[in-house]
């Protein structure tokens, strides 16, 4: 039997160092941020001996920027403070909405979206929003830093491109521009407290005629990984975003929806409601980007 | 394993306790501090009993480490009633009947006045919301919710 | 006096005596007892649904530093299937059944040392359906088992078979103008009580064993490790701790005999918490059920028979709580013609355990969404097609008895005129009514009432408050000994320290026990008025008792002055010695309480969502002693039910392995899925007590499954005969249906 330990370490490059002789020297590590899913982890999952390296304290984790271009997110802010910034909240609203649908008020104080990005749900609830903003992970390893678009991080159920000597330092999320707006919706059994049965995320830009010029949406819950569905961003791009796009859209969500059945909802189930969160998602989009 | 020595700040009193590294924030409070006023439903953030404020924020200690305390400042359930009595929420929860076998009512109090200080003026919908993560199996919610919109009307009133 | 008059105490609100300890933390429940030198012990529990066990070997564990203590089934020597069922013997009978157990320094090492143990299995198939159980050549849970206990016939998993009737029911049917039928299956549902079981045991060396626990009959978690252990109730104290929740679930005994084993092995006291993952894979849920149910009516709603056949799941011993539900089926009715029969069916689930009303939700959600139906053929109102067939007094109940006064028809005739009721459901909405019904019980309680120096009032009973029964004890005792609430107090006492109590259950604490806490107040009256007597030099029968204090009666020639109960009390050491008065008995008359609820709801048809958007309860109480109290067992019960309706259920794999252990997806409701519960206490005095109490706290749960099926057959013009009315179902039905 291993041991646990804990470190916090206090710089990047002491966290890229402990990260890389713990990759060599065989120890099992964890990158702990909010910890609302690695607590739960090794507490029943896999209770198995690890290294925690909390990345809580890097001042790099804790940024948060709201550029012109780019807004940058470090990866172990917690919901709450995001959700309590009112100018990212007006610029990427369905973005917060997303973060902030993860668990309850006690979680919202502790879960990042680094850290659901991280754990790589097929559900996590950030992440086809995230997707649906272009949304791209700023990575720190050994070998320096790295970019990867957050629609090719989750590799699979649980797993992500980040090698053992890599943490997640933010994401860089476009800043918003003119007439563009964003939404997320999942569907849970309860009203709060579930994980999602499906999710969908949504953004759009309008020109002046209210006619759609870009559009990217993001699933959840409905396929190993969530995804990027360009056929549904294109199914709204050059309409009015009305009812019979949205239905294009949410038709191309559930074609390219490829679900399980599970304690949580039903194949069936699933492909139809992610169409329908698609439709009700590009809605909201729609009138958040016009009320710009 | 190793422990780790950790110092943090208990309902305002400065404390020094030895955690294992896989110890829960609850684990500590309880079993290293002796503070058993914070309860454990669930341990995996689902059921709030275990509802404490960390650095001001309200957070499940089941999901943070122990070790995570450190320069922390920790506010449960004890630290509530000050020297003057009984605070209005534990105060309304005992008019409204809003506890029946009480195991939760710890976390709802703490998690009730965090949110009495953040909004002074939550409507029912909101105290739903932001105690959806505090589960009551005991009173259907109903007299929990009477109780924290009466606590805030009497914050609300000059005194 | 079932009719008391100018009632001072009961029927206020006061707050209850424990309060203050429970809302700053300092009230001490199950797993918060700490004592030096404690040990912490953790069960291995079976990976598969159902095994026979070939052999365990402990030794690894042992082996592991910091290990003190390993045991297996061979160490619970009694029990029967209780003991069975706390550590497995020949087979594991459900996935999560306890198999072994170590006891260790911390926590974490036992549960690492758990993994050193070996247990080879011989893998069985597993039988997880009703349907697969009594099918022809089912695989048998347990290979001895015969129905009914009858061994001419082959092992069968229906434990027992359970038949009663009346009348003609084929005439009924025939003399029918409308009749309806239904199949209905509801899932299995946990109690979901919010504190897992926990215990502490020591034992010395004289072998006296001490157990603190939260449970809802001390005396019962005495007898049963008693049995376990094959020890004597003498040998083992049981010191009741505070107690998170039970709604049944804490009735029976997981952990207590192998807490007292692993003591006695390490010599150490050994504390045993449960997960949750652990409470919802090992402690007794409720059963799921298949039933059936068929009524027929006159067109002018008279009822001329009906029928309910109905199987619940036992888990993997006998024991479903078939027998109530047949019993309840048709409680509320007046009926010429009916047959009832039930199947107790083997699973290899965990052995169900009480659970509020056991065996009356589902059956009575059977019959109460049949009834919904023949009201819509009728096209009469639901509430009047229940009132033209309501049980009254001197009805005979299906189940026997001829009823007392009961509150069924004035709960019917409140809902109607109720302006939750007489205002339709908003556009969009459906609404759903549903009959509620429990026996509710009585048997033993004692209790003793303590008089301080001062007069303050102690009463030591025995049963576990659950709900706020303390202050219903005080508020009795301030009616009876006519006296302030303040100046009593109520605790709960442990097997040595109070007097046998059977217990917290069947509704029957504030029944009962207050009983006994007014006939022992009773005792103190009467020895209050000897020691005035005695003071004043007068016969005792010319002393009464008025308002708290002891008074020469009207016409009794004595100049003196009244003597309060601090007044005796403080002479008592001359006047014969404290002040002590007890009671025991066992209650008759527990009085059946009759409920009315109704939902509206709204349905998403796109996501089959369902959300409750009212709820309103009218239940009889007999006499609400305190009433808020009365009420959140409403709303409480109201809203269990409510998530059984919606959400609840376990959720097996194919290898009969829940999928859903734990809060995340055993979706119990949260705050913010509900709206206020509104609820109308009915006071139809129950005359076997002598305030009128009914018990309250089971009833409120049995109706709101129909009510909710109800709805929402009212809102999607359709019916989904199945619980859980989860999206997926609810979707699933709506594209069917179009």
């Amino acid at each position: 039997m291993g041991d646990y330990a804990y470190a916090a370490p206090a710089t990047v490059d002491s966290t890229v160092e402990l990260l890389s002789s713990s990759a060599s020297s065989g120890t099992r590590t964890q990158v702990l941020a909010g910890g609302t899913d690695v607590l739960v982890q090794m507490r029943s999952i896999d209770r198995g001996p690890r290294l925690i390296v909390d990345v809580k304290q890097l001042a790099e984790t804790n940024v948060l920027s709201i550029g012109e271009d780019e807004i940058y997110i470090g990866a172990a802010i917690a919901s709450a403070i995001l959700n309590e910034n009112a100018e990212l909240k007006s610029k990427l609203p369905g973005l917060i909405e997303s973060a902030d649908l993860i668990g309850s008020t006690q979680i919202q104080g502790r879960a990042t979206i680094g850290g659901n990005l991280c754990n790589s749900s097929p559900a996590g609830d950030t992440i086809p929003a995230l997707i649906a903003n272009s949304a791209v992970c700023h990575i720190v390893g050994a070998d320096g830093e790295r970019d990867v678009p957050v629609e090719d991080f989750v590799t699979g159920v649980g797993t992500n491109c980040m090698a053992d000597h890599e943490f997640l330092l933010g994401l860089r999320v476009p800043a918003p521009k003119g007439n563009t707006g964003d939404a997320y919706l999942r569907f849970i059994p309860r009203t709060e407290m579930d994980i999602a049965v499906a999710g969908a995320g949504v953004r759009v830009t309008l020109d002046d005629s209210g006619t759609c010029t870009a559009a990217r949406v993001g699933i959840g819950a409905v396929a190993p990984t969530p995804l990027l569905v360009p056929e549904a961003g294109d199914a709204l791009i050059g309409t009015q975003v009305d009812e019979e796009a949205l239905n294009a859209a949410a038709a191309a969500c559930s074609a390219a929806a490829s679900p399980i059945t599970d304690k949580r909802g039903t194949v069936e189930y699933r492909i139809k409601v992610v169409g329908v969160l698609c439709k009700r998602a590009g809605a909201i989009a729609r009138d958040r980007a016009k009320a710009r | 394993m190793a422990k780790v020595h950790v110092s943090t700040t208990v309902n305002g009193q400065p404390m020094d306790v030895l955690v294992e590294p896989n110890d829960s924030l609850l684990d500590t409070l309880r079993d290293g501090l002796g503070l058993t006023g914070t309860k454990e439903g669930c341990a995996t953030g689902d059921c709030g009993a275990c509802s404490v404020m960390l650095d001001g924020r309200l957070v499940c200690s089941c999901l943070v480490l122990g070790a995570e305390a450190e320069g922390k400042t920790i506010d449960t359930i004890e630290g509530v009633a000050d020297g003057d009595g009984l605070h209005v929420v534990q105060q309304k929860f005992l008019e409204h009947a809003a506890l029946q076998c009480g195991i939760c009512t710890p976390g709802f109090i703490v998690a009730a006045k965090a949110l009495l200080e953040r909004d002074p003026n939550p409507d029912e919908t909101t105290i739903r919301y932001w105690l959806a993560g505090n589960l009551c199996r005991c009173t259907g919610y109903d007299k929990i919710v009477r109780a924290v919109q009466d606590a805030a009307n009497e914050l609300a009133s000059p005194a | 006096m079932a009719e008391a008059v100018d009632l001072k105490a009961i029927g206020t609100r006061p707050v209850r005596p424990d309060g203050v300890e429970k809302v700053t933390g300092r009230a001490n429940f199950g797993a918060d007892l700490n004592l030096p030198g404690m040990l912490h012990g953790k069960i291995l529990r079976s990976p598969h649904a159902h095994a026979r066990i070939k052999s365990i070997d402990l030794s690894g564990a042992l082996a592991v530093d910091g290990v003190l203590a390993a045991v297996s089934g061979k160490d619970i020597p009694g029990g029967g299937d209780l003991g069975d069922n706390v550590l497995a013997n020949e087979k594991v009978l459900y996935h999560g059944h306890a198999v072994a157990a170590v006891a260790a320094r911390s926590a974490f090492i036992a549960e690492q040392a758990l993994d050193q143990i070996k247990v080879e299995y011989e893998v069985l198939n597993p039988v997880l359906s009703i349907d697969d159980a009594i099918a022809d050549g089912a695989t048998l849970v347990n290979e001895s088992q015969h129905t009914n206990g009858d061994t001419s016939q082959p092992a069968s998993n229906v434990a027992a078979v359970t038949k009663f009737e009346r009348g003609d029911v084929e005439k009924g049917f025939a003399d029918a103008d409308v009749v309806v039928e239904g199949e209905y299956r509801v899932p299995t549902a946990h109690q979901g009580y919010i504190e897992p079981h926990a215990c502490t045991a020591t034992i010395n060396e004289e072998g006296k064993a001490t157990v603190w626990c939260c449970t809802q009959g001390q005396f019962d978690v005495r007898s049963m490790t008693a049995n376990c252990l094959n020890k004597q109730v003498s040998d083992i104290r049981v010191i009741p701790s505070e107690i998170g929740g039970g709604f049944g679930g804490k009735t029976t005994i997981y952990l207590e005999p192998v807490a007292v084993k692993l003591s006695e092995i390490s010599g150490r006291p050994v504390k045993m918490v449960m997960s949750r993952e652990e409470v919802f894979r090992a402690t007794g849920p409720t059963s799921a059920t298949l039933c059936r149910a068929k009524v027929g009516a006159k067109s002018d709603g008279t009822i001329t028979a009906a029928t309910a056949w109905l199987a619940y799941e036992a888990g993997a011993y006998p024991g479903a709580p078939v027998g109530p539900g047949c019993m309840s089926v048709l409680a509320p009715y007046d009926l010429e013609n009916f047959r009832i029969e039930g199947r107790d069916v083997l699973v290899n689930k965990p052995k169900v355990a009480a659970y509020r009303a056991p065996g009356a939700p589902q059956s009575m959600h059977a019959m109460e969404c049949a009834i919904d139906d023949l009201a819509r053929e009728l096209d009469m109102d639901p509430l009047d097609l229940r009132l033209k067939n309501a049980a009254d007094e001197g009805t005979v109940a299906p189940y026997g008895p001829q009823y007392p006064a009961i509150g069924l028809r004035a709960c019917l005739e409140a809902a109607k005129v109720h302006p939750n009721y007489t205002t339709p459901p908003a556009e969009g909405q459906g609404r759903g009514v549903a009959v509620g019904f429990w026996f509710n019980i009585g048997m033993q309680s004692s209790a003793e009432i303590r008089i301080a120096e001062n007069g303050a009032v102690t009463i030591m009973e025995g049963s576990p408050d659950i709900g706020g029964s303390r202050a219903s004890m005080c508020l009795m005792a301030a009616e009876t000994l006519g006296i302030p609430y303040e100046n009593i107090n109520a605790h709960v006492g442990d097997t040595e320290a109070t007097g046998y109590c059977n217990t917290t259950g069947g509704s029957r604490t504030t029944f009962a026990t207050g009983m006994a806490v007014i006939e022992a107040c009773e005792d103190i009256i009467a020895q209050c008025k000897e020691r005035a007597a005695l003071t004043w030099e007068l016969d005792v029968d010319q002393v009464d008792w008025e308002d708290g204090q002891a008074v020469p009666k009207p016409g009794v020639n004595a100049d003196v002055k009244p003597l309060s109960l601090a007044d005796i009390a403080r002479s008592a050491g001359r006047t014969g010695g404290p002040l002590l008065g007890r009671a025991s008995l066992n209650a008759q008359g527990p009085g059946a309480s009759f409920s009315v609820n109704w939902t509206d709801v709204e349905v998403d048809h796109e996501t089959g969502k369902v959300d409750v958007k009212a709820f309103t309860g009218v239940q009889d109480a007999g006499r609400a002693i305190h009433p808020s109290y009365v009420e959140g067992q409403m709303q409480g019960g109201a809203v269990q039910g409510l998530g059984w309706a919606l959400n609840e259920e376990y959720i097996y794999d194919a290898d009969g392995v829940m999928e859903n252990a734990g809060f995340l997806d055993y979706r119990v409701p949260v705050t913010s899925d509900m709206p206020m519960i509104d609820t109308q206490i009915v006071e139809v005095p129950n005359p076997s007590h002598p305030y009128g109490v009914r018990g309250v706290g089971e009833t409120p749960i049995v109706a709101p499954l129909a009510a909710t099926s109800n709805a929402v057959r009212d809102a999607l013009g359709f019916r989904i005969n199945d619980l859980p009315l989860s999206p997926p179902r609810v979707l699933a039905a709506i594209d069917d249906n179009e």
